[in-house]
């Protein structure tokens, strides 16, 4: 299912892209050949996915909570948020008809922030992953296909960013920049790096082992083909599973920050209604209509991301398979 | 009465992918002080069979048939009395020593831990019948101290045969224990166990898929595929007058050293071993025999004996007359 | 050998540490190049007293200049004083450490035994109900936010059941001592230490399962029960030790994070930790105070790795060397 793309023959045949039929021999193409292999494992991948119950639930809670977040403006006017157009409500009011999950200490919906709150959450997470998955992935690949001194100088640069205690630089970072979305996802992307970057290298040292690669070098293989055709599509399933297992931490990352009031004071994430719960004292008010959602909507879909992860780890890592899955 | 005696064994893995047969119906009897070999391919089935005598198989392994040790049901016996069997009856020794031994573990430990389990020797006591043990097989005493790593493949492979011999067990099983050495150490290494069977009258169940070693050290053998004896008897004899085709060829794969007709004639076998899941019809062997006859694809032969103690499976030995 | 491993650890701390030196100092100043306009903003200052303020805080001069006043003032153990507060830091850093190693570290021991406890259990029959409610949990604890169950549990235990304090070391105004102290501040340790124990849980179950799943297909462990072991005695005395070692590393590496502490879980329950003074600072802001802040954690980091890898050359002999 994970059989390496590249065992093909290095050369196309000038003939053109596919054949009707693929394993005809007088119209053979490798390209074709190749596309049918691919869709057939992808096919064999989708399979192997859906059995596994958990992962389907949670691959359908996160397409649940993204519907949520991209239909906000339609099911909760942001008018929600504002302070000012809340000021005829109840302050603290438990749930009821008019607001399913109360109101706050400003006499905003619970409800509105709620959902609001899941677009930034979920933005950052994916964003900030997305740009940590960009600079870890080209320093890995990088630094384990070069080797030697890039390697060399490379490693030592990420292993300096390893040592400094992850919190508190993101912290730190935080409190000397601006306070905005943009500068948040930037803080997490440069503290979640480097564990990134150690990965794929160390794929990418495994998979510079193989035999085919010196093959392809010897066939006369530039570096960038060999790159493009052998690295990548053996160090991307792992990148991939990667990154639903990123996400959760970018997420709880962005939470954390925005909950000791690091986070962009214009917008509301669930990080920052837990702020204010906790400012608030939501808590000693036994308000629990407003810090319970948050944390609830947090669980799951971080937890969601881990189950999806570990799913795509397993089916994509042969290694991890167990016997009798 | 005899030491070991194995009676229409049959033993099956279960997975959730399907069961698989690994031994189908081996008789097997080793007398106190004989020595025997087990030859065959991988996925044979002997390596499962030394593990059965031992009752060392996975829990879901379904096995069938009886495995006496020192007259006693292997099966049948409560936890207690098979621990306290294991090791004084009948010990092992692996292949692949580097992974056999505990990597964190200094390899005096290890063998004191077998004297302790199943003496009253005090721990010094242990430590120094650890020592003598050592310099039985050639190693310092010393080297009790080093870590497995430490130690060359050779040397490891000899602390597996001390480990074996620390509570003087009466039957010795070799599973492939030269396997993964250089030629000049599986001499020396040989030559050890054969010492060693000699001075102490022990048995010796010599597993390995070498039919050539097996005639230096073994009186008799039996030669197994796909989880059947398909030949058995005195070692020199089947080697040089193999009856069954499996076994010529199997002979034929390993050239003796110094004997220039089989250096020159070197030959290795078609296809491969059968998947033991998915065997073919009647005569296992026959999709890769040079002798098959059409019956050989329905018809399964059962062991024919042959005069001298001998005996194969297959069709073209004579039935024996009533 | 041994010597030279733990040199060349060492002096890879070392470094570190002054990489951590340089790059604390120039984090203020290049993400800012006017820390005291930063500082300052929003409040109305002369001219003139934003420059006595720069000399006060030696920003005058070139930023070289700054550096070797900085290392200098550092290695003499004078952080700088704080600006909310106007004592020194390193006298509020020092206040602090205790409550925070007092809750962190007792939380750190209590999660690493239990976790490592449920860890084995899990892992070496797998598929087990164990197995798989351990799991479940871990995976659950690992998805919610660490305040957050401080939360819930202040919500429940102090709130509602009105059974714990809702915060801060001891009972305000206390004048109890020696032991009825200790008691009481025992008390108020209870819910954070809960909640962090159950944050820290799920982590070393789920490396310590994983870690015995791959020790238990060894084949050491198959000589240790071919011995005559107890499946319990392999488990504990071949099994664990080899399956500890990656735990053993994540443990010593967790206790360096001690100091970086629970920052938000002690803001719920107002525990007068690093990680308060840490909140406290960001609100400030405190540049002086997280400078020095991020200093020590760093430092107590670094320190951790250290032993964490020197421990692991203890505890496997094939990391140190030939």
């Amino acid at each position: 299912m994970s059989a390496p793309v590249s065992d093909g023959p290095m050369q196309e045949p000038s003939d053109p892209e596919g054949s009707r039929d693929p394993v005809d021999p007088l119209h053979f193409s490798p390209r074709a050949f190749a596309r049918a292999r691919r869709r057939a494992s992808l096919r064999d991948f989708w399979r192997a996915f859906r059995s596994d119950r958990l992962a389907m639930a949670g691959l359908i809670t996160l397409l649940g909570f993204v519907v949520l977040a991209l239909i906000a403006p339609w099911i909760s006017p942001e008018s929600g948020l504002s302070v000012t157009a809340s000021g005829g409500n109840p302050r603290w009011a438990s749930p009821s008809w008019d607001f399913p999950l109360g109101t706050d200490h400003q006499s905003r919906s619970g409800a509105a922030q709620f959902v609001w709150g899941s677009r930034v959450s979920i933005f950052v997470g994916l964003a900030a992953t997305v740009i940590t998955i960009a600079i870890g992935s080209s320093v890995g690949i990088v630094a384990g296909f070069f080797g030697r001194w890039t390697d060399a100088v490379l490693m030592r640069i990420t292993d300096w960013f390893l040592v400094i205690p992850f919190l508190p630089l993101a912290i730190v970072l935080a409190a000397v920049l601006d306070r905005s979305l943009r500068n948040i996802i930037l803080v997490i992307a440069i503290t979640s790096w480097p564990a990134t970057a150690r990965l794929v290298r160390a794929q990418v040292l495994t998979v510079k082992q193989r035999l085919y690669v010196d093959r392809a070098r010897a066939l006369g293989a530039g570096r960038a083909h060999v790159i493009r055709r052998h690295i990548l599509p053996n160090v991307a399933p792992l990148i991939l599973a990667n990154v639903t297992l990123a996400v959760p931490i970018s997420i709880l990352t962005e939470t954390t920050l925005s909950f000791l009031g690091l986070g962009d004071p214009t917008r509301t994430s669930w990080g920052k209604v837990l702020e204010q719960a906790q400012t608030e004292g939501a808590v000693l008010r036994n308000a629990w209509w407003y810090y319970l959602p948050s944390g609830i909507g947090i669980v799951l879909v971080v937890l969601s991301f881990t189950l999806v992860g570990r799913a795509l780890e397993e089916i994509l890592d042969p290694r991890l398979r167990e016997d009798g899955r | 009465m005899s030491l070991l005696e194995l009676r229409d064994l049959h033993i099956t893995y279960r997975s959730p992918r399907g069961d698989v047969p690994a031994v189908r119906g081996v008789d097997l009897t080793i007398e106190p002080g004989e020595t025997v070999g087990l030859a065959g391919e991988s996925g044979c089935g002997k390596s499962t069979i030394a593990g059965a005598i031992l009752r060392l198989l996975p829990r879901e392994t379904s096995v069938e048939g009886t495995v006496l040790l020192d007259g006693q049901d292997v099966y049948a016996m409560n936890p207690g009395t098979l621990r306290a069997a294991r090791w004084t009856d009948a010990a092992i020794v692996f292949q692949g020593a580097l992974h056999s031994l505990n990597p964190v573990q200094r390899v005096g430990r290890q063998i004191d831990e077998a004297i302790l389990l199943h003496t009253d020797l005090s721990p010094k006591a242990a430590t120094i019948r650890t020592g003598e043990l050592l310099e039985r097989v050639g190693i310092p005493a010393a080297r009790a101290r080093a870590y497995p790593h430490q130690l060359s493949g050779g040397q490891r492979q000899r602390v597996l045969i001390a480990l074996a011999l620390a509570c003087e067990p009466k039957l010795l099983i070799a599973d492939e224990p030269t396997t993964a050495l250089d030629v000049m150490v599986q001499a020396q290494v040989l030559e050890l166990l054969a010492e060693l069977q000699r001075d102490r009258g022990l048995a010796l169940l010599f597993i390995t898929h070498d039919l050539s070693v097996l005639t230096s050290t073994c009186e008799r053998l039996a030669v197994m595929y796909a989880g059947q004896i398909v030949e058995q008897g005195p070692s020199h004899e089947v080697f040089a007058h193999p009856e069954h085709p499996y076994t010529t060829a199997l002979a034929r794969a390993f050239p003796t050293i110094g004997d220039p007709a089989s250096r020159l004639n070197p030959s290795g076998l078609p296809g491969d071993p059968p998947n033991p899941a998915d065997l073919p019809g009647g005569c296992a062997f026959h999709p890769r025999c040079e002798r098959a006859i059409e019956s050989c694809a329905t018809d399964t032969v059962v062991l024919r004996p042959i005069r001298g103690g001998r005996a194969a499976a297959c069709v073209h030995v004579p039935e024996p007359s009533r | 050998m041994r010597l030279r491993f733990v040199i060349g650890k060492i002096a890879g701390a070392l470094g570190t540490l002054a990489f951590v030196l340089v790059f604390n100092f120039f984090l203020f100043r290049v993400v800012t190049d006017d820390p005291i306009g930063r500082l300052f903003r929003g409040r109305n200052l002369t001219p003139d007293q934003i420059e006595a303020k720069r000399q006060q805080f030696d920003l005058d001069g070139s930023q070289f200049e700054q550096f070797i006043a900085y290392l200098g003032q550092t290695i003499k153990g004078n952080l700088g004083d704080s600006i909310l507060s106007g004592r020194p830091v390193s006298t509020e850093i020092g206040e602090a450490i205790w409550p925070t190693v007092f809750l962190v570290g007792t939380a750190a021991v209590l999660s690493m035994l239990i976790g490592v406890f449920l860890g084995i259990h899990a892992g070496w029959r797998r598929r087990g109900r164990l197995d798989a409610s351990a799991t479940s949990f871990s995976m659950f604890t690992y998805s919610v936010p660490d305040f957050w169950i401080g939360m819930l549990l202040l919500a429940v235990f102090s709130i509602q059941l009105d059974l714990l304090p809702t915060g801060g070391f001891e009972t305000a105004g206390s004048t109890r001592t020696g032991l009825a102290a200790l008691a009481d501040q025992f008390v108020h340790m209870l819910l954070p230490c809960l909640t962090l124990t159950l944050a820290y849980i799920g982590e070393y179950m789920i490396v310590m399962r994983s870690s015995i799943i791959d020790t238990v297909k060894e084949d050491y462990l198959q000589l240790a029960r071919a011995k005559g072991m107890r499946e319990a005695e392999v488990r504990n005395r071949h099994a664990v030790p080899n399956a500890l070692l990656p735990v053993v590393s994540l443990g010593a590496l967790n206790f360096g994070y001690i100091l970086s502490g629970a920052i938000a879980v002690e803001a719920i329950f107002s525990w007068p930790g690093l990680g308060q003074a840490t909140q406290e600072a960001i609100r400030g802001p405190d540049f002086p105070m997280l400078q020095g802040l991020f200093l020590v954690t760093s430092a107590s980091l670094i320190v951790a790795n250290l032993l964490a890898d020197l421990l692991y050359g203890l505890l496997d002999p094939r990391v140190v060397g030939r």
